[in-house]
């Protein structure tokens, strides 16, 4: 078909296009499953065998553009022994799927592929007692259709590794060709009949008030209509351009308030917050007493600074609420949880809400799918229609749950053979608050709610993972931080390893000792000292001490870091190395390539592991070059692309990544894993090629 | 066709709610990511901020217009060989610039590559993928 189209105008704007497809509603399609039972004891929760032999998985782990979904299917497919084409996914939905809890902390694989894997075992094993052919052939001439009425055995025989033929294999994801033509149906895209398309006015300030609304500033604009809940603004319109200037174009005024500290000198402000209590998560010997008498002693100071999930496509949902039965689209990683919440604060019945997930703009966490859920719902309550909510960019940027801001002081001592004698963490970190984290919109209308607080387990990964007979890591949990907090990719890890892996590196460069052989040394696991050999050999690593000694002509100066770690202490073992060119008279970090060695256990799928991994370094690169939530007394001041900078193309280094697949071992997920090394490599690099060591993210030459 | 009842109204909106044209992505409404990249007479333009009124009588390609699955392009072709995708919202503007790209530079170097999508930004990290993609549709 032609697609080249031409547009003409005359006094009325004419388009003239010719198009042949319009988009399936997806989420509605799959109605004809609802009653299957989600019981995550009952392998008919999981897997649904049809009668042309296909097999339908249904999971609450979620494909926010990670892979699962393919890694999943092979995950399924090997243990039933059908090939992968039969198998096809159904993710986050809550009348349909089981909940095996919300999507995070890297658990799609380790918790929502063996769950499944287990139910296609013990599937297995009932399938060949009914009749069903070793090669599964007549699967769906035998048990079509057919519940299997039957609860996971926990002891259902696992194939072996060496048998596999569709695990770890490259198998293509489904979902790419069609977001390479247009034809995959994010929830950005779907649309329900009768629905409206919403747009928010947020309060000005955090905490500010409406005073009043202007309605005859959007008289022009057609069939836009205010909804106001108290401090709850928004418009719900026919036309979303029409949404969109309405929001834009209503006068209001506010209450404002000024209830920030400011983003300047944040650092300070966290040092100085009270605190709640203090946690001793590491002990072990007695590094105070230690201390003193160790051979060479240092101490340094880390921050990591608020920052933003920001999602390329502002969060996003489509809510149509009616008393019979409320259904909620949205993109959010925890659909079963968010109903469970949404439940409770708006006062439906959960057997009256129903959480479908579709594929939304990358989310890494808990970004503002929530949110935009709760202004849908508002929206559509009031309208008594659908309503369609997608925010607008500085909506997401400013009002999107944060990453926690985070301080870490080290001290450390050697003893007379340069060997770590003692090491005492110190973090100060946002505490714990029972309860969800609030919703805005609930705010805003003045609707109880909770007021929890929590972003992950931010306080893992805070001692050194080589040996050291003395080591203590304190936490000092804060009872105040300036913004909501929520998960953020790899919550905590990135900043604690910053802290840990460059004081390593400082460590070494006391001793005058190669940071590659520094931590050789303290180290024995040899899945560890596998990746860091392999991920330093790849990139050609000098021996020597840092900094680089070597003498460089002109302003650009050249130099290699690493950073190692186990992510949590206990699963993937990751290793790193950069080269870089920084030019002293610019400032500008020029990252030049980057090698990563990763052991993650049980391959699932080489290719969506390797894409895994590089997003994470290439994503935390911007976060530790450029990122960092601003605000003043007010409100957030970084709320667009300028203003909150990430990674750019041309700022791409070359990435090499070697897998070491450990087929005997779990499989555990790389969501998260690659990303943790990433700023202490980089910042360890640029301290090898300049002598300046950076201790503040974004990394800045002064 | 379609009408609109502002000339002022984005591009964007025309296409994706106007006609069904959904591969054109809202990500700023600021020109600022790429996103919302279509073709207007064979160069890249960004759809979010250019009014309806301005393309009368000129050639608007989307993605939808490159290819399908079964018979994508060869852009599209490197694009998925290279799985240079992860959550796909940048796609859409990765694809449609670097079609720009080779229309104006048809043997653009690695270099050239990155520079000319500079405007263009993917948050999941994919850039590594989506170069060696468009490297890959030079040699197809």
């Amino acid at each position: 078909m032609n697609r080249r189209d031409f547009l003409r105008t005359s006094s009325v704007v004419i388009v003239t296009f010719t198009f042949g497809r319009t988009i399936a509603e997806s989420g509605l399609a799959q109605d004809t499953n609802l009653g299957k039972p989600v019981d995550p004891r009952e392998v008919d929760s999981f897997l649904a065998i049809h009668a042309d032999g296909t097999v339908t998985i249904y999971t609450s782990k979620v494909d926010v553009g990670t892979g699962l979904n393919i890694a999943m299917t092979q995950m399924v497919a090997e243990e039933l022994g059908i090939p992968v084409d039969r198998v096809s996914v159904v993710e986050g939905d809550t009348a349909l799927t089981p909940d095996q809890g919300g999507t995070g902390g890297s658990t799609g694989i380790t918790r929502g592929g063996t769950e499944l894997r287990q139910a296609a075992a013990t599937a297995r094993q009932a399938l060949l007692k009914l009749g069903v052919n070793a090669d599964m052939t007549n699967i769906g001439m035998v048990a079509g259709g057919k519940r299997l009425d039957l609860k996971v055995d926990a002891k259902a025989p696992l194939r072996d590794p060496s048998s596999y033929r569709i695990v770890g294999k490259p198998i293509l994801r489904p979902d790419v060709p069609k977001k390479c033509t247009g034809t995959n149906v994010f929830l950005q895209d779907f649309s329900v009949p009768g629905m409206l398309h919403g747009r928010m006015i947020r309060p000005p300030s955090l905490g500010a008030k409406l005073i009043s609304v202007d309605e005859v500033s959007i008289r022009g604009i057609p069939d836009v209509r205010v909804v106001r809940i108290q401090n709850f603004l928004g418009v719900v319109a026919n036309d979303e351009w029409a949404a969109v200037r309405a929001a834009k174009a209503l006068k209001t005024t506010w209450s404002e308030s000024q209830t920030l500290p400011g983003s300047e000198r944040l650092d300070g402000f966290v040092r100085a917050t009270a605190i709640e209590r203090d946690e001793t998560i590491v002990n072990r010997g007695d590094p105070a007493t230690a201390l003193p008498s160790t051979a060479k002693q240092l101490s340094a100071t880390y921050w990591w600074p608020l920052q933003s999930h920001a999602s390329l496509g502002p969060s996003c949902a489509v809510v149509d609420f009616r008393p019979e039965g409320t259904t909620i689209w949205t993109a959010s990683q925890g659909p079963h949880g968010l109903r469970a919440n949404f439940a409770r604060v708006f006062g439906i019945p959960e057997d009256k809400l129903r959480v479908i997930f579709m594929d939304g703009s990358g989310s890494y966490g808990s970004n503002g799918n929530d949110d935009a859920a709760a202004d849908a719902l508002l929206l559509s309550r009031a309208a008594g229609k659908p309503v369609r909510v997608q925010w607008m960019r500085e909506d997401e940027h400013a009002w999107d749950p944060k990453g926690p801001p985070q301080l870490l002081d080290i001290r450390g001592g050697l003893d007379a053979e340069n060997r770590i004698a003692a090491w005492e963490t110190q973090m100060w970190l946002p505490a714990n608050v029972q309860g969800s984290r609030p919703l805005l919109a609930v705010d805003d209308a003045g609707i109880a709610q909770p007021h929890g607080r929590g972003a992950g387990q931010i306080s893992q990964n805070g001692d050194p993972p080589y040996a050291a007979p003395n080591v203590k890591v304190v936490v000092h949990w804060l009872k105040e931080t300036p913004l909501r907090l929520s998960n953020l990719r790899a919550p905590g890890k990135i900043a604690n390893i910053f802290a840990v892996e460059s004081f390593t590196d400082e460590l070494a460069s006391a001793a005058g000792i190669d940071p590659l052989e520094f931590r050789l040394r303290g180290i024995t696991d040899p899945r560890a000292i596998d990746v860091i050999k392999r991920a330093t050999e790849m990139i050609g690593w000098e021996s020597r001490p840092s900094p680089n000694s070597r003498t460089q002509s002109g302003s650009v100066r050249v130099g290699r870091g690493m950073a190692y770690m186990r992510y949590k202490q206990m699963e993937n073992y990751v290793a790193m190395a950069m080269e870089v060119a920084v030019d002293r008279s610019s400032g500008k970090i020029n990252v030049k390539r980057i090698t990563c060695a990763h052991d993650c256990g049980l391959v699932i799928n080489p290719d969506g592991l390797r894409n895994q991994i590089e997003g994470c370094i290439l994503q935390t690169l911007g976060r530790t070059l450029h990122e960092e939530t601003t605000f003043d007394r007010s409100r957030v001041t970084s709320v667009d692309w300028k203003s909150y900078p990430i990674l750019s193309f041309p700022e791409v280094p070359a990435v090499d990544v070697a897998l070491i697949d450990r087929p005997a071992l779990p499989p555990m997920g790389a969501g998260e894993a690659a990303t943790a090394p990433v700023a202490a490599a980089l910042a360890n690099a640029v301290f090898d090629a300049t002598g300046v060591r950076l201790r503040r993210v974004p990394l800045k030459l002064g | 066709s379609v009408d609109s009842w502002d000339p002022a109204q984005p591009l964007l909106y025309v296409l994706r709610n106007g006609l069904g044209l959904h591969a054109v992505k809202f990500g700023c409404g600021l020109g600022q990511c790429g996103a919302c990249t279509v073709l207007i007479d064979g160069k890249a333009a960004r759809s979010c901020s250019t009014p309806v009124a301005q393309v009368g009588g000129r050639a608007v390609t989307t993605l939808e217009g490159l290819g399908t699955p079964e018979k994508p392009d060869k852009l599209q072709a490197a694009f998925i060989a290279e799985q240079a995708a992860q959550c796909g919202y940048c796609t859409n503007g990765m694809i449609m610039s670097a079609k720009s790209l080779l229309n104006q530079t048809p043997n653009p170097t690695s270099e050239q590559v990155k520079q000319g999508m500079a405007g263009n930004l993917c948050r999941c990290g994919t850039y590594t993928r989506i170069l060696s993609a468009v490297l890959r549709a030079l040699k197809a």
